[in-house]
C-alpha cells in the first residue's frame, strides 16, 4: 500500500512563529506546506523559498488564486489580519489553525480536547502559557473535581514579542478562561512574568490546583504523568521539574487542599532558540493539531469515497 | 499631559496598606485598613496606597490569598480619607484593566503601573486606560538596581510617552547604594523631568531607605514612599514617620504633622504587627543578593517546608535573576536545594 498523499497547507505570516511552524511541519507524515504567505517581501519568505516552498508578498488574494488551493491554513499573522482573512478561508472550504489571539473558533490544545473539535472550520491555539499548562489542568480535574487552578507562566523577555507586550491582559484573560473551559477547572487565574535574564531563562510554568479534602493523591499524580507522556509526543522538551507537590488542606485556601505542579518547556530549537518554549509549544501544538485535521480530512475523504461507491449509479 | 499640582516640596506616598500587606501575609482587615487611612490623612500625608501586596488581582495560591477583598478595603479607605487620595498597584501580567476599573469604581484616585526595570513597554494599555478613567498616574520600575541608570531613563520615558505622570526608581530588592540610587534620580531627572515628577521607593534591607531618599529630595526627587512601622516587604520600607521628621530636620517641607505620625506609627500600626520589619539575616540577604523583598515570607515557609537554610533559597533567587512574580520559584529553587543535599 502506498503511503497516503500529504495534505496541501499554507503558512500565512512569515515571521519567527510561521517560519518555526514551517521546520516543524517539514517532518510532517500528513501535512505538506505548500505556501508561504506575507504582505511584504521578508527574510521569512526568502527562507521558505529557499526549503523549495512556494512563497509571495501578495497576501491572501495570492494565496486563493492558487489551483488546487491548500486544504489548511496555519495563521500566524495577528488577530486584526485573522479577522479579515478568516471568512476569506471559510468561503473557499479551508481549514483554519489560528495562532494568534482572534479566538474565532473553539479553543484547542492537542492533548486535551482536540477530539471534539477535528471538524472546526477554525480552530483557536489559545495562548502558549495556556498550551502548556491546560493539561496539567485537565488532568488534575478529570480524576478530582478543581474548583479553582491557577497557572503561572514566565518566559524569556527576548521571546515576548510586541504583540504580548502591547496586549499582556489579552493573555491572561484567554488564558484563565481555557484554564476554566478547556482545563476544566471551575475557576481560573493566569499570571505571565517576562524575565529579562542573560542567558535568557527557558520557559517555566507552575500550575496550581485546589484539590477536595478526600482527592487520591496518587490518581493525581498518575494523572499528570501520563498527560506529560501524552504532551512530550508533540513538544519533546516539555518535563516536570519535580514530582507533583500536595499540600494539605487549610483554612486560608478555603478549607481546601492543593497541587502543585512545576514545568520546564525547552524548545526544539527548530528555528526559534531553544530558551522560547513559550514560542515552540505554540508552533509545536499548532503542527500538532494540523497532523490530526489533516487525518481527518484523509479519513473524510475516504468516508465519502465509500458513500459514492455505495451509491448506485 | 500635564502633570498633578504638588503643593509641597515633596509628596509622601504611604504604602503601609500595599507593601505592608506582603509582611502581613495579606491579612488586612477592613478595620485595621480604616484605622490607619484616619491616622494617615488626619496627618496629612496626601497619597494613600491599599492593595493588595503584588497589586490588583493579586489574590492567589502564588501570592497568597488576601483575607478581605481588596475592593472593599479600597472602598473603606476612601470613605475614611477626608485630604489624601487612595492609590492602586497594578502589575501588568497579574492585574488587568478589568481591575482597574473595579479599583477606580470603588474609588482610587491614583494608579501606580509596576513592571520589571526593563520591560515597561507592558504597560501603556494601562496607563491609556488609567488616562481615559481621569485617574493620577505612577511607573513603578521595579527592581531598578538590575539595569543601568541611562536604560532606566528610557524605560521611565516609555513609561510617559504613554501617559504616566511620574515614573519612580522603586528599589524592590533595597539594593541600591546611595550613588547607585544618585544616579538613577539623576537619570530620570534628566529624562523626563521637565514634563514629569520623578519618584523613589525604598526598602531597608541593607539600610538605605532613609539616606537614598535624603539623596532624592535633594536632587528634586517630588513623592517618595515611606511605610508606617516600615511595614513592608523583606525589612520593609523607608518608615514614614522617620521621612517625616528627617525631612522636617532638613526644611524640606511635606505638609505632614511629625507628632500625629509618630501616633499613627505606634498607637495603630504597632498593635496590629504581625511582625515588625526588621534587618535579619534574611531580609539582609535579600539587599545584598537583589532579591525582591516580596520573596521573604515565601522563602521562609519554603525552608520550613523543605528543611532547607532560607539564605540558600535567597541567594539561588539572585544568581538565577527571578523578577517580582516569580514567587512559584521559590518552592521549586527548595526543592532543587533539598535534593541536592541528598545526593551530598
Amino acid at each position: 500500500m502506498s503511503a497516503p498523499a500529504k495534505v496541501p497547507a499554507a503558512i500565512v505570516g512569515p515571521g519567527n512563529i510561521g517560519t518555526d511552524l514551517l521546520a516543524k511541519l517539514a517532518r510532517s507524515a500528513r501535512v505538506e506546506v505548500t505556501a508561504m504567505v506575507g504582505v511584504v517581501e521578508s527574510d521569512g519568505l526568502e527562507r521558505a523559498r529557499a526549503a523549495g516552498v512556494a512563497a509571495s508578498a501578495e497576501g491572501v488574494d495570492w494565496l486563493l488564486r492558487q489551483d488546487p488551493l491548500p486544504r489548511i491554513v496555519f495563521e500566524a499573522t495577528s488577530a486584526k489580519a485573522h479577522l479579515a482573512n478568516a471568512p476569506r478561508y471559510s468561503d473557499a472550504g479551508i481549514r483554519a489553525i489560528d495562532l494568534t489571539p482572534a479566538h474565532l473558533g473553539p479553543m484547542v490544545c492537542p492533548a486535551v480536547n482536540m477530539p471534539d473539535h477535528l471538524d472546526a472550520p477554525n480552530i483557536n491555539m489559545i495562548t502558549c502559557g495556556g498550551q502548556a499548562t491546560i493539561p496539567i489542568v485537565a488532568a488534575v480535574s478529570r480524576v478530582a473535581p478543581v474548583a479553582y487552578a491557577e497557572i503561572v507562566a514566565s518566559t524569556a523577555s527576548r521571546s515576548a514579542g510586541p504583540g504580548t507586550r502591547a496586549n499582556i491582559d489579552e493573555f491572561t484573560q484567554t488564558t484563565a478562561r481555557a484554564v476554566e473551559e478547556v482545563g476544566g477547572a471551575e475557576r481560573g487565574k493566569a499570571i505571565i512574568i517576562l524575565n529579562p535574564v542573560e542567558p535568557p531563562m527557558i520557559m517555566r510554568d507552575t500550575v496550581f490546583c485546589s484539590l477536595p479534602e478526600d482527592a487520591d493523591h496518587d490518581a493525581v499524580a498518575a494523572s499528570i504523568h501520563d498527560m506529560v507522556t501524552r504532551v512530550q509526543q508533540y513538544v519533546p522538551g516539555y518535563t516536570l521539574r519535580a514530582e507533583p507537590q500536595f499540600d494539605p488542606p487549610t483554612e486560608k485556601w478555603g478549607g481546601r487542599g492543593r497541587v502543585a505542579v512545576f514545568l520546564e518547556v525547552k524548545g526544539n530549537g527548530d528555528y526559534l532558540p531553544e530558551y522560547a518554549g513559550n514560542l515552540d509549544i505554540m508552533t509545536a501544538a499548532a503542527a500538532e493539531v494540523g497532523e490530526l485535521v489533516a487525518a481527518d480530512l484523509g479519513d473524510a475523504a475516504k468516508r465519502s469515497s465509500t458513500i459514492d461507491a455505495e451509491v448506485p449509479a | 499631559m500635564s502633570r498633578p499640582e504638588i503643593r509641597h516640596d515633596v509628596r509622601l506616598t504611604d504604602t503601609t496598606l500595599r507593601d505592608g500587606s506582603h509582611a502581613q501575609a495579606h491579612q488586612f482587615t477592613e478595620e485595621q485598613v480604616r484605622d490607619t487611612v484616619r491616622a494617615l490623612d488626619r496627618a496629612g500625608v496626601e497619597v494613600i496606597e491599599v492593595t493588595h501586596g503584588d497589586g490588583l488581582g493579586g489574590s492567589s495560591f502564588n501570592y497568597g490569598f488576601s483575607h478581605t477583598d481588596e475592593l472593599t478595603l479600597i472602598a473603606a479607605a476612601r470613605e475614611e480619607a477626608k485630604q489624601a487620595k487612595i492609590a492602586v498597584l497594578l502589575v501588568p501580567g497579574i492585574g488587568t484593566v478589568e481591575d482597574l476599573r473595579r479599583a477606580r469604581d470603588a474609588g482610587a484616585d491614583v494608579v501606580r503601573v509596576a513592571t520589571h526595570c526593563t520591560e515597561a513597554d507592558v504597560s501603556p494599555q494601562h496607563f491609556g486606560v488609567a488616562r481615559e478613567l481621569g485617574m493620577e498616574t505612577v511607573g513603578f520600575l521595579m527592581m531598578a538596581h538590575r539595569t543601568p541608570p541611562e536604560d532606566l531613563a528610557k524605560q521611565a520615558r516609555i513609561m510617559v510617552d504613554a501617559g504616566c505622570q511620574c515614573p519612580y526608581v522603586t528599589d524592590s530588592a533595597g539594593a541600591l547604594l546611595m550613588h547607585e540610587a544618585r544616579a538613577r534620580f539623576e537619570a530620570l531627572l534628566a529624562e523626563v523631568g521637565d514634563e514629569a515628577w520623578v519618584g523613589y521607593h525604598g526598602h531597608q534591607n541593607l539600610s538605605m531607605g532613609v539616606a537614598n531618599s535624603v539623596i532624592a529630595a535633594e536632587l528634586g526627587v517630588k513623592e517618595i514612599d515611606g511605610s508606617l512601622c516600615a511595614l513592608g516587604a523583606g525589612s520593609g520600607n523607608s518608615p514614614t514617620e522617620v521621612l517625616a521628621a528627617v525631612f522636617d530636620r532638613m526644611g524640606i517641607e511635606t505638609g505632614v504633622d511629625v507628632t500625629a505620625l509618630l501616633d499613627a506609627a505606634e498607637d495603630v500600626v504597632r498593635p496590629y504587627l504581625h511582625r515588625w520589619p526588621k534587618m535579619d539575616r534574611n531580609a539582609i540577604t535579600q539587599g545584598w543578593a537583589g532579591v525582591y523583598s516580596s520573596f521573604l515570607l515565601h522563602a521562609e515557609h519554603a525552608g520550613e517546608r523543605y528543611k532547607v537554610p532560607v539564605p540558600d533559597i535567597l541567594r539561588r533567587c539572585g544568581e538565577l535573576g527571578l523578577v517580582g512574580g516569580q514567587e512559584d520559584m521559590i518552592i521549586d529553587i527548595a526543592l532543587e536545594l533539598a535534593r541536592e543535599r541528598e545526593q551530598g
